[in-house]
């Protein structure tokens, strides 16, 4: 039951992600890419990490992605047009991308050489109190300097928006 | 297998029960609405307009279904979907009752419960935007567009106060699951989140039940689908079956707010005050009250036809009134009698405020948002944290 809901959600999860960089309509893209989030949320949950998967979801596919898909409805963005590529991108793109995956297998094999690394449901710190815990101890500063990078992300958007109206 | 067999059970009687509420919701508000301007209401079909919810839904699905030419068809049929499924899967966390034993098989009067039942209906109404959103982008229309952008910008604004207010009753549970939150709340309406002690959550109750109405798009914040300024908003080009699915998203989102809210702030299933000072027989008090008020006016009717229905009406209400009073009932209609009361008293301020109130500008939405809504739902849950950490 758990691999087959794996296999299904992951294979989601590859052709949203390809179709994210196929589709020529920037609101067609931001819809795969809605896709992939919420298949990787999928995916969280049949780890057994609950509050991760419902975190995915609430922050990656309910806000980002609707401030992308506000943005792009706002600029009216209609389908852009396929431009001839360069003679480089085109003979070697693809042998390119066949050598990155082979060898992205190769190291994984490498290192991780005992068998399975991950089970379904094996991981049992998902609650929303085990992270907590973990944020606030183990992860202290992490979090901290994350939440003044954020900070400085917010002074700067309103340093921008107020040199706007001067 | 039992378990199986039950859960197929209750997921039908849910299901069915949330369908006919949500037709009968919308009579309820059209009645509600027309006293509130001294009108009749729907009065035509069945007696007193009780059968206009069916007579509305073959309209719905009898009417042409018409795909305009230049939508966006993919999404202009997604849209929809969306909008109706994300709004009917978050009563599948909703704990109506606590458990009971159906022909003994011990159940719980809910779906599923998980123990981040809040954060799945949180996460769920976020994707709600979406239905919407490209509903206003796909039709292709300037009033939709507009409708649209509307919806998704004040949604985003609203989620942040209406988390912000969820998290300060969270403190005083001390959990995510539904259920578990409900039976934090277990004695009298003293114990209740709005009331309790250490920080009683009035204030982060108003907070949460003014973002409600504004992720609802209701009056006063349905700006987008302001009738005198974008025709009808993001469904403009929307007709028949596809049409009633946004109504129902919004009906369904308003059902959804009114049962968070109940098991949120007051106290779920739990009764008003202790079952030793006999709350058991409140619901048998109200209803054949009801009822013989019913008989009384149709007794005495003041159009004809009264004389026929009112004391029909005042029947049932006592038939009801009398099931409460059967011992072996008693354990699954108490809670769920409790538990509809609420939610039926916040629908019920819906529909009053939106007979009441008039709609807000465009920046007046916006500033109220994130210059009083936001500050004061933060200072709420910075003076509950306080509280709670120096009570423990």
């Amino acid at each position: 039951m758990d691999v087959i809901l794996f296999l299904i959600f992951a294979i989601i999860a590859v052709v949203s992600g390809v179709n994210v960089v196929v589709q020529t309509h920037p609101i067609s893209s931001a819809l795969s890419l809605i896709g992939v989030m919420g298949s990787l949320a999928v995916l969280y949950l049949l780890l057994g990490a609950e509050f991760i998967a419902m975190a995915q979801i609430i922050v990656y596919a309910g806000a980002v992605m609707v401030l992308f898909i506000f943005v792009i409805m706002l600029l009216n963005a209609g389908a852009e047009s396929k431009r001839g590529r360069s003679l480089v991108a085109q003979l070697l793109g693809f042998p390119l991308l066949i050598a990155f995956l082979a060898l992205t297998s190769y190291f994984v094999q490498r290192l991780y050489t005992n068998g399975a690394v991950v089970h379904f449901g094996g991981f049992q710190g998902g609650t929303a109190q085990n992270i907590g815990r973990a944020l606030f101890t183990q992860y202290l500063l992490p979090f901290e300097v994350t939440s003044i990078l954020i900070l400085i992300g917010i002074v700067g958007a309103i340093v921008l928006a107020r040199k706007e109206l001067d | 297998m039992n378990f199986f067999l039950l859960s197929i059970i209750k997921a039908a009687v849910i299901a069915f029960v949330l369908l006919t509420t949500l037709a009968y919701l919308q009579w309820v508000e059209r009645k509600v609405i027309a006293h509130i301007q001294v009108r009749l209401g729907p009065s035509r079909v069945g007696p007193h307009g009780l059968l206009q919810p069916l007579a509305d839904v073959i309209k719905l699905i009898t009417k042409e279904d018409l795909i305009p030419s230049h939508v966006n068809k993919f999404v202009y049929l997604l849209a929809p979907f969306l909008a109706v499924t994300m709004a009917l899967i978050s009563i599948s966390v909703i704990p109506f009752g606590p458990e009971i034993k159906i022909f003994g098989q011990p159940t719980w009067m809910q779906l599923t419960d998980l123990n981040i039942g809040l954060l799945m209906i949180l996460a769920v109404s976020s994707m709600g935007v979406y239905g919407i959103a490209l509903a206003g982008w796909a039709s292709n229309n300037k009033y939709s567009l507009l409708g649209g952008l509307r919806s998704s910008a004040q949604m985003i604004s609203y989620e942040l106060p209406l988390s912000l207010a969820i998290v300060s009753p969270l403190l005083l549970s001390n959990a995510l699951s539904l259920r578990r939150i409900v039976e934090t709340q277990a004695g009298s309406i003293i114990h209740w989140n709005i009331l309790r002690l250490p920080a009683p959550q009035i204030v982060s109750f108003f907070v949460f039940l003014i973002a409600g109405f504004a992720e609802t798009n209701r009056v006063p914040f349905d700006l987008p689908e302001a009738e005198n300024e974008l025709v009808a908003g993001f469904h403009t080009e929307y007709s028949s079956m596809k049409f009633a699915a946004f109504f129902m998203a919004e009906y369904a989102n308003m059902v959804t707010i009114s049962c968070v809210t109940a098991i949120l702030f007051l106290g779920g299933w739990q009764p008003l005050f202790p079952v030793a000072w006999g709350s058991n027989y409140v619901p048998v008090a109200i209803l054949a009250a009801a009822g013989l008020v019913a008989i009384y006016h149709g007794l005495h009717p003041a159009r004809r036809l009264d004389r026929l229905t009112l004391p029909a009406f005042g029947l049932i209400f006592l038939a009801i009134a009398a099931l409460f009073l059967i011992p072996a009932g008693q354990s699954a209609l108490l809670p769920l009698f409790w538990f509809l009361a609420k939610v039926g008293f916040i629908l019920f301020l819906f529909i009053w405020i939106r007979g009441t109130l008039p709609r807000f500008r465009y920046d007046q939405l916006m500033r109220f948002a994130w210059t009083v809504l936001f500050p004061i739902a933060i200072a709420n849950l910075l003076v509950t944290g306080f509280l709670v950490a120096w009570r423990s």
